[in-house]
C-alpha cells in the first residue's frame, strides 16, 4: 500500500513546476530564553504525508502549533497555498487538528462532535447531516452517532477525532501523535486506514511523532528535527539508507558508527582509517572529502554479515566475540565484542525454520559488509 | 445549623450502593474499613440524627411557661400529645412566609453576586500559571484564618456613616451627606457575597482547572471564535462546579443569622432572625423548632433535585 502510495506522489516534489503547497519561511519560535524551533525551512506539497519526527522537546509540536495558530512565531513567514497565514488566529485558518489527547467535547455524542466545525461555519442543517454522515461513515463509526465519548474505546475515540477534523475538509490536517495512545496491535492497524483515508480524501497530512516506525511506514517524506532545527528532509528510504548526520543516523533505527579520518580514494571508494578498531574500511561514496578530513562510517547492523568461517568477498572484515544475543523471533541482534573491547551490533534475518543457532554465544565470529552498505558522515 | 443538611444528604445516596453487593455487607461493620466509616456515621447520628429528632420532637408540642418549656410528647396517660399546630400556625401567620421568601431572595441574589465574582477569579487562578496557582488559591482561603465576626464587624466600619467610604467620600468632596449603607439590604448583600465568596470560588476553581484545555484550543481550531469556545465549551463543562457553588453558598446563606443581624436594617426579616426571636425573645420553643424543621425541608428539596441531577449524568 505504501509502495503504491508513494509513486503516485513521489513525483511531485522531484518536479520543481509544482508550487509547493506550504511554505514555511525561517520560522523562529522563542518563549522566553529558550529557543524551541530555530529557524525552520520546510516545503510541503499538496497530498502529502508528511512526518515531523523527533525526540521529545526538539521543536515539533511547536511548529505544528504554529501551523494551527495556537502559536505565532517569534520570526519567519508561514504561507498556506500561497497565502500567508502567520498571522491568522486558529478559527480563521483552513486547517484543522487531531490533538494527541483527541480533545473530543465530553458533553457532545459523537454525531455533535463531529457537527460541531460546520455548525461554527453556519452549514446549512441538512448538509451538515449529509456530511456527517459521510464523514462517520468514512471512519467505520455510523453506528456509534449517538453515543457520547466516554461510551467508546480508545481506537473508536481516535476515530471520532479524525472524522471531527476531515469533515471541515481543510487544506490541511495535522495530527499531533496520532497513534501514541493505541496499543500496538491496533496502531498497525490504524496506520494503514489513516493512510487509505488520506488517499480518499485527498487532503494534505502533517503528521507529528516521536515514533519512528510510524513515521517510516506512514509517511510520503519525513523532516526529522533535532533541537529545533530541521536535520534532515527525505523519503523514509533516504532518511534510513543514507542519513545526512550522525543524529539522523542514530536517531532512525540503530546503527554501527566508527569515527576516524579519510585516508584516500580508490576509485569509487573513499577509504576511511579508524584508530579506535585498528583497521580501514571502505564507503563507497561520491562525496569529495580531504585526506584527513574527520569522518564517520555508519553501517545499519542488517548490513553486516557474521559467520563463524571466514567471509569472502568482503571488503570489511573484522572479528570478535559474541557477548549477547537476542532472538526476536523473524530477526536475531548480535552483539558482537571487537578485541578492543568495542561492540558492534549486527542482526539477520531468521529465515530458516530451525531451533539451531548457526552462530551462538561467545562463538569467534567473522564480520563483514560491502563498501556500498556503509555511508559516511562528516557531521 | 443549615449546614447540616449538605451533610445528610450523601447518605440518602450511599445507601443503595452496598445493598448492591449482599456478600459485602453481612461483615462490613466489623471489618476495618466498616470501623473506619461507622465513626463519622455514628458521629452524625448523634450530633444530627438524634437533635434533629428533639426539634421535631418539639415542633409538634405545646408551649408552656415551665421548665422545659414545651408540653411531653406522651400525656400522664401515655396518650400522644403531638399536633401541627405550629405549623398551621406558620402558614397561617404572613410574618413567617415573608420571613422565608425574603430569606431565599438575599440568599439567590447573594448566590448570583457570588457567581457573578467568583467565576473570573475562578477562571483566572485555573489559567494562571501552575506556580502561582497556590498561591492565588493560599489568599482565597486567607480570610478564613480571621474569626468570621471580626471580619463582619469590619464591614460596619467600612459601611457606617462616617466610616471608611463615606469619610473617603466626602473628602473627596464627592458627596456632602453620607450614603446610608448600613442597616440595608446592600450591606446584606456585601456581607453574604464577602463572607461566602470563597465557598463559591472553590468548587469553580476545581472544575475549571480540571478542564483539558485542549477542548477549547479545539473549539477554535474547528472556527470558534474565543468567546464562542467560551459559551460552547468552558461553560457547559464548568456547570457541576456552578451547581456545587451556589449550593454552598445558597443554603448557609438562607439560614444565615450573624450578618443581617449586624449589618441588616430592622425591616429586612430573614428567617435566622425569626428563629433566634422565636426561641430567645418568646420563648416559644415548639414554634421557633417548626420554623426550624419548614427550612430544613425548604433547603432539602434543591438538594435533592441537584442529587437527582448528578445521578442521570453519570447515568448517561
Amino acid at each position: 500500500m505504501s509502495g503504491t502510495a508513494s509513486s503516485s506522489v513521489s513525483t511531485q516534489w522531484n518536479r520543481p513546476a509544482e508550487p509547493p503547497f506550504i511554505r514555511i519561511e525561517g520560522v523562529v519560535k522563542r518563549f522566553g530564553d529558550f529557543v524551541a524551533v530555530d529557524g525552520v525551512d520546510l516545503e510541503i506539497y499538496r497530498k502529502e504525508l508528511f512526518c515531523l519526527l523527533g525526540g521529545s522537546g526538539c521543536g515539533k509540536t511547536t511548529l505544528l502549533r504554529m501551523l494551527a495558530g495556537f502559536e505565532r512565531p517569534s520570526e519567519g513567514r508561514i504561507y498556506l497555498d500561497g497565502v500567508d497565514v502567520t498571522d491568522a488566529p486558529p478559527y480563521e485558518r483552513p486547517v484543522n487538528m487531531m490533538f494527541q489527547s483527541y480533545a473530543l467535547f465530553p458533553h457532545m455524542s459523537v454525531e455533535g462532535n463531529v457537527a460541531f466545525g460546520l455548525k461554527q461555519d453556519r452549514v446549512p442543517a441538512p448538509e451538515i447531516r449529509r456530511r456527517v454522515t459521510e464523514a462517520l461513515e468514512l471512519v467505520q463509526l455510523g453506528p456509534f452517532a449517538k453515543r457520547k465519548p466516554h461510551q467508546l474505546s480508545g481506537g473508536q475515540r481516535q476515530r471520532v477525532a479524525l472524522a471531527r477534523a476531515l469533515v471541515k475538509r481543510p487544506k490541511l490536517l495535522l495530527l499531533d501523535e496520532p497513534l501514541a495512545a493505541l496499543d500496538k496491535k491496533l496502531r498497525e492497524h490504524t496506520q494503514f486506514e489513516l493512510m487509505t483515508i488520506q488517499e480518499e480524501v485527498g487532503i494534505t497530512f502533517l503528521v507529528v511523532t516521536h515514533d519512528q516506525e510510524e513515521a517510516m511506514s506512514l509517511s510520503t517524506r519525513i523532516a526529522v528535527m533535532d533541537r529545533g532545527r530541521i536535520a534532515q528532509v527525505g523519503t523514509p528510504t533516504e532518511i534510513y539508507e543514507y542519513p545526512a548526520t550522525r543524529f539522523t543516523a542514530d536517531f532512525i533505527g540503530s546503527i554501527n558508527l566508527f569515527e576516524g579520518e579519510v585516508t584516500g580514494r580508490e576509485g569509487e571508494e573513499l577509504r576511511v582509517a579508524v584508530p579506535e578498531i585498528a583497521a580501514e574500511l571502505r564507503v563507497r561514496s561520491d562525496r569529495e572529502l580531504a585526506v584527513g578530513t574527520a569522518a564517520c562510517v555508519a553501517v545499519r547492523p542488517e548490513k553486516i554479515s557474521i559467520a563463524r568461517q571466514p567471509l569472502d568477498g568482503l571488503d570489511n572484515a573484522l572479528q570478535g566475540r559474541v557477548r549477547d544475543l537476542g532472538y526476536l523471533g523473524n530477526l536475531s541482534v548480535y552483539r558482537v565484542e571487537l578485541p578492543n573491547g568495542r561492540l558492534v551490533k549486527v542482526t539477520t534475518a531468521n529465515t530458516r525454520h530451525s531451533t539451531d543457532r548457526e552462530v551462538d554465544w561467545e562463538d569467534q565470529v567473522h564480520l563483514g559488509w560491502r563498501p556500498a552498505a556503509a555511508v559516511v558522515l562528516t557531521e | 445549623m443549615s449546614a447540616e443538611p449538605p451533610i445528610a444528604a450523601p447518605t440518602s445516596a450511599a445507601a443503595p450502593a452496598p445493598a448492591a453487593e449482599p456478600r459485602l455487607r453481612r461483615g462490613f461493620w466489623l471489618s476495618g474499613r466498616g470501623a473506619v466509616t461507622a465513626v463519622p456515621y455514628f458521629w452524625l447520628f448523634l450530633f444530627f440524627l438524634v437533635p434533629f429528632a428533639i426539634v421535631l420532637k418539639i415542633s409538634l408540642a405545646q408551649p408552656i411557661i415551665a421548665q422545659p418549656p414545651f408540653t411531653p410528647l406522651f400525656g400522664l396517660d401515655g396518650s400522644l400529645q403531638a399536633s401541627l399546630d405550629n405549623y398551621r400556625f406558620l402558614w397561617e401567620d404572613s410574618l413567617y412566609l415573608v420571613a422565608y421568601l425574603n430569606s431565599m431572595k438575599l440568599a439567590a441574589i447573594s448566590t448570583l453576586l457570588c457567581l457573578a465574582i467568583g467565576y473570573p477569579m475562578a477562571y483566572g487562578m485555573a489559567k494562571a500559571p501552575p506556580s502561582i496557582r497556590n498561591i492565588l488559591l493560599l489568599l482565597v482561603i486567607l480570610p478564613f484564618w480571621t474569626s468570621f465576626l471580626l471580619r463582619v464587624y469590619a464591614w460596619m466600619g467600612i459601611l457606617r456613616n462616617n466610616g471608611l467610604i463615606n469619610n473617603t467620600l466626602i473628602w473627596l468632596g464627592v458627596i456632602d451627606q453620607p450614603i446610608q449603607m448600613m442597616n440595608t439590604d446592600f450591606a446584606i448583600y456585601i456581607g453574604i457575597t464577602y463572607s461566602y465568596l470563597p465557598f463559591m470560588i472553590l468548587p469553580l476553581y476545581a472544575a475549571l482547572e480540571r478542564l483539558d484545555p485542549d477542548l477549547v484550543e479545539a473549539a477554535q481550531d474547528l472556527g470558534c471564535k474565543p468567546w464562542k469556545a467560551f459559551a460552547t465549551i468552558t461553560l457547559p463543562l464548568s456547570i457541576p462546579g456552578i451547581v456545587a457553588g451556589s449550593l454552598l453558598v445558597f443554603i448557609p446563606a438562607v439560614g444565615e443569622f450573624v450578618i443581617p443581624s449586624l449589618l441588616g436594617g430592622p425591616d429586612s426579616l430573614m428567617i435566622g432572625r425569626v428563629l433566634w426571636d422565636e426561641f430567645f425573645g418568646n420563648r416559644d420553643w415548639p414554634v421557633a423548632s417548626a420554623v426550624a424543621i419548614a427550612l430544613l425541608l425548604f433547603l432539602v428539596v434543591p438538594i435533592m433535585l441537584f442529587q437527582r441531577m448528578q445521578l442521570r449524568r453519570q447515568g448517561s
